[in-house]
């Protein structure tokens, strides 16, 4: 033991030494968003550091339409949004370095990280800007009884098997959860060759958006059947089969609706969990329900000048918006280091009622006169028809958004003036979700 | 004889169901659309539905083994697994742009397939060089 450590040791010692304005973890649509904004606010020495092979992060295996709506006014799929952004960040001349795993941000942002050509580089950052996205959930989180037989995938893992890897994962599938993923995935294995079973979702709605439902299973006649979950997964070797139950309001199997499904592969599609690791070494604090970093609307995070922003900071449903958040917080962290940010006396604390799962961000704590509107992103806890979402500050209605559907899966914004911030009754604002007739 | 056809709005996440009432393809009456490009997306999609069809096709000597493809065009919804069936014999060579024709004419369809990525070619490995 002492003497592997001695040799860490004298790695360290001949370790290359860096320094530079900005650092950017993850190099996937929020990395590349931010690494554009920072440049163009006028910093040139940025770092993106990604382990993949490639810059695009999940895009690249994305290659269904559905993309770039909101951004790009047309829609684009997957790996031709990513491309955009690469040709950007290339074009800008910043400093890319891919097959590169980030080991460690520090809180006083000194980054750690190593590849094949350079070893272990300790690189002193003045920002640090994290954009690692998220990770799927995984059949252990979710603690589904039998054996351990091959065949389960997440959605994810089987849509990169497919897409770049041409590998079929199996032949007859079951799909657990509705998300898109777990749609898009149900026409992609349809499509190539495998039968579809059913996708079954435990929720009584799907958690994906409706075109997903009418293009991926309703042109294919796979069945989506609600309120029901996989009790037991059979098999040795391989998948063979699943029990299925119906389920009550509190989510429980009911006794007596078993029934068995023959196949040979499940695909998991339940949820995705935001990658903080390096966040929280670095001293970063986390949020109770997105996962991911509490942050102010510059996207700066607990610890001082660590910013954070897409999928690692609260899980999208849409790219457009990670690109619009990523964006934020390279202008911001951009905008910071040319001392131009104004730092608020006594921060605006943003709070919600019981309505909303969750809002991004946490607080305004910088005053910019170059900024017009601040957008909060925010989620309902259960679908609603007709409502309009509020702000308000001390009693007083300051802005609302009318919303013909609020759903879980669809992100609602606000855009809050900063002219309105400027004259508040007291430095809080109150989120809260409101049936029209109320209003 | 009169018949009734159930189709789903996507044009916005409110998805109207729509209740057509048809008789010999021609439609007679249409309910529960919110507005009018719901009657137009009903139209369209019982007269002739159509789709962009995402797959991959095989690439050789490519960085990775395959590459993303789409229809230049929507095609009728009919013809996707026949188009995809068709794909799966075509190999295309490194180096590859976004935007690139890999497929003239899928399924007599007179739509293209085109790339969705540049592919670069695959550096030939210098230890496995000798």
């Amino acid at each position: 033991m002492t003497e592997s450590r001695q040799a860490v040791t004298g790695d360290l010692d001949a370790m290359r030494r860096e320094e530079h304005d900005l650092v950017v973890v993850g190099g996937g649509p929020a990395g590349l968003g931010a690494a554009q904004a920072a440049y163009d606010e006028g910093v040139d020495d940025i770092v993106i550091l990604e382990r993949d092979f490639e810059l695009g992060g999940i895009l690249q295996q994305c290659v269904h339409p559905g993309f770039g709506l909101e951004y790009f006014e047309e829609e684009l799929t997957g790996p031709e949004y990513a491309q955009q952004f690469i040709e950007n960040v290339a074009e800008r001349g910043v400093d890319i370095r891919l097959d590169t795993m980030v080991l460690e941000v520090t809180h006083d942002r000194t980054v750690y990280a190593v590849n094949d050509e350079d070893g272990v580089t300790e690189i002193d950052a003045e920002k640090v800007i994290l954009a690692m996205g998220c990770r799927e959930r995984t059949r252990d989180a979710l603690d589904i009884p039998g054996s351990r037989p091959a065949g389960i995938f997440t959605a994810g893992t089987a849509q990169r098997l497919i897409n770049m890897e041409g590998k079929l994962p199996g032949e007859k599938a079951v799909i657990l959860g509705s998300g898109d993923v777990g749609l898009i995935m149900a026409r992609h294995m349809h499509l190539e060759g495998a039968e579809v079973e059913a996708v079954l979702e435990i929720m009584p709605y799907t958690g994906g958006i409706t075109r997903n439902v009418v293009q991926c299973l309703e042109d294919f006649d796979i069945p989506l059947r609600t309120q029901q979950t996989i009790t037991e997964i059979h098999g040795n070797d391989r998948v063979e089969g699943v029990t299925v139950q119906e389920v009550d309001e509190d989510f429980e199997p009911i006794p007596g609706t078993e029934y068995e499904i023959e196949c040979d592969t499940i695909l998991l599609s339940v949820g995705l969990i935001p990658e903080n690791e390096l966040s929280v070494d670095a001293g970063v604090d986390l949020h109770q329900v997105t996962g991911g970093p509490i942050v102010d609307e510059t996207r700066e995070t607990n610890v001082e000048d660590i910013y954070a922003c897409g999928n690692v900071l609260h899980v999208h449903d849409v790219v457009d918006w990670v690109t619009e958040e990523s964006m934020i917080a390279g202008r911001s962290a951009a905008r910071s280091l040319q001392d131009r940010v104004e730092t608020r006396e006594e921060p605006i604390e943003i709070e919600s009622t019981g309505k909303l799962r969750y809002v991004v961000p946490d607080r305004i704590s910088t005053v910019d006169p170059d900024r017009e509107e601040i957008p909060l992103y925010m989620r309902v806890h259960a679908p609603m028809e007709d409502v309009f979402v509020t702000l308000s500050s001390g009693g007083e209605q300051l802005a609302r958004t009318f919303e013909r559907r609020a759903e879980p899966g669809e992100m609602v914004t606000l855009n809050v003036d900063s002219d309105t911030l400027a004259e508040l009754p007291e430095p809080r604002l109150e989120l809260d979700v409101v049936q029209r007739e109320e209003a | 004889m009169t018949e009734t056809v159930e189709i789903t709005c996507i044009r916005c996440p409110i998805g109207c169901d729509i209740e057509l009432e048809v008789e010999d393809g021609e439609i007679l009456s249409m309910e529960g659309a919110g507005c009018i490009q719901g009657e137009d997306y009903a139209r369209e999609e019982y007269r002739n539905p159509t789709r962009v069809l995402p797959t991959t096709v095989r690439v050789k000597g490519g960085v990775l083994p395959y590459v993303p493809v789409k229809t230049a065009e929507p095609i009728p919804k009919g013809e996707l697994e026949a188009a995809v069936k068709e794909l799966a014999t075509v190999e295309v060579e490194a180096p590859i742009e976004l935007g690139d024709v890999v497929f003239e004419d899928v399924c007599g369809t007179g739509v293209d397939i085109v790339a969705t990525r540049d592919l670069p070619a695959k550096e030939s490995d210098p230890l496995a060089a000798d």
